[in-house]
């Protein structure tokens, strides 16, 4: 069949998106907003170059890039139909701001981790 | 609940010295009233009472105007939805007792035109549900003697054709889908719906993939269509209180996010075959 819309790519994103956020951002939560700054990891987690280190290894760049976007991914979904929920139109505008802003962020960290 | 003390007639003749109740029901008969007004009645409060018996309490002995739909009633015709102080609700499997002594408030399913009272309109309904096709398409085409992709022949629709067999393990994958009444109390709760009266809406998904589900039906790409568009499964946003409202256990959310992923899988399958076979 012809395809009108391209919905099920956005919505692929936001199940894939939804997954991470339930399993991985608590623990990144934890990590970087708790154990972190409350000083509880081991001693390597507080130094520059064996962290720098750590983020240079493909798989760990693949997997910053797979919590952050997609994560991102799944809240520029939920705005965006949260905005039609609470009576907001959700013309081009709305789809761009939202859908926009995460793929703009994404591609942002694609740079960042590539040249990292 | 107990009947109170003084009461000493039986529960099923209530008498005026009885403890008594109050419906406040959405009137609207077009050509008397100019818009939908709450009415109240006070009626008998009898333990055991569903509501559909108060209704029909109401119609016998106070205002024989007042309509609503009923058949069976018990939860099987799926015809006595309506809203019970804001909750869908089937009116034959719900009880004064819950409510008393409260006033309970009536009204019409919501999200859906007032035909009469306690009666909406179904159409729209009607023709959604028609288009996701609600039957089994084609359903000897992978019988002993039937060819895959012939078209549906008088002559191979018949037992000789030889029997469509099918395991409790692939009757597990849509059974409950099938257990739908098509009440509306679904419809009624879906926020989307209410927004967007285009969106294909719970019911008529569930039932859409109860047949996707289903080894004997061939006609998933039939449906696909309907499914789909961007009102098919797309407007769903997992709200949920559809299986929550649901008299029968359907679950729903649970079948329009499954066919979601039939959706996502067509969808990704179209960019990646080459034209001729999408
Ligand atoms: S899915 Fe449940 S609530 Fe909806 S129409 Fe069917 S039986 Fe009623
Ligand atoms: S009267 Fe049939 S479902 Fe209530």
């Amino acid at each position: 069949m012809r395809w009108k819309h391209h919905e099920p790519f956005f919505w692929s994103l936001f199940g894939a998106g939804g997954v991470i956020s339930a399993f991985c951002v608590p623990v990144m939560v934890l990590l970087t907003g708790f154990l972190l700054p409350l000083h509880l990891l081991p001693e390597a987690a507080y130094n520059y170059e064996s962290l720098h280190a750590l983020a240079q290894n493909l798989w760990v760049k693949g997997a910053i890039l797979v919590i952050v976007a997609l994560s991102l991914w799944h809240c520029a979904h939920r705005i965006f139909h949260g905005l039609h929920d609470v009576g907001v139109s959700t013309g081009p505008l709305a789809r761009t701001l939202t859908y926009g802003l995460a793929g703009l962020s994404s591609l942002a960290l694609l740079i960042l981790l590539l040249t990292l | 609940m107990t009947i109170p003390a003084t009461d000493n007639t039986s529960e099923t003749a209530p008498s005026k010295s009885e403890a008594g109740i109050t419906l406040e029901i959405l009137r609207y008969i077009p050509g008397t009233h100019s818009e939908p007004t709450f009415q109240r009645f006070e009626i008998p409060y009898v333990e055991d009472w569903s509501m559909l018996d108060a209704l029909g309490y109401i119609k016998d002995e106070l205002d024989s105007s007042l309509s609503y739909r009923w058949s069976c009633r018990m939860a099987v015709c799926g015809s006595c939805g309506m809203m019970f102080d804001g909750v869908p609700k089937l009116a034959c499997e719900t009880f004064l007792r819950d409510y008393y002594p409260r006033p309970i408030r009536v009204e019409p399913l919501e999200n859906f035109g007032i035909e009469r009272d306690l009666v909406i309109d179904q159409e729209p309904f009607l023709e959604k549900l028609e288009s996701v096709k609600p039957y089994i398409i084609d359903a000897m085409a992978n019988a002993p003697s039937g060819k895959p992709g012939a078209p549906a022949g008088h002559e191979r629709e018949t037992i000789q054709a030889g029997e469509n067999r099918q395991t409790p393990k692939e009757l597990a994958l849509f059974d409950q889908y099938s257990m739908c009444i098509n009440c509306l109390l679904c419809y009624s709760a879906c926020p989307q719906f209410g927004l967007n009266p285009a969106f294909l809406g719970p019911a008529a998904i569930s039932l859409a993939h109860r047949y996707n589900q289903d080894n004997r039906d061939q006609g998933n790409a039939d449906r696909a269509p309907a499914l789909n568009e961007e009102d098919g499964v797309w407007s769903c946003t997992f709200v949920g209180y559809c299986s929550e409202v649901c008299p029968k256990s359907v679950d729903p959310a649970s079948a329009i996010q499954q066919e979601k992923v039939r959706g996502a899988t067509d969808w990704a399958l179209s960019w990646l075959l080459p034209k001729g076979a999408r």
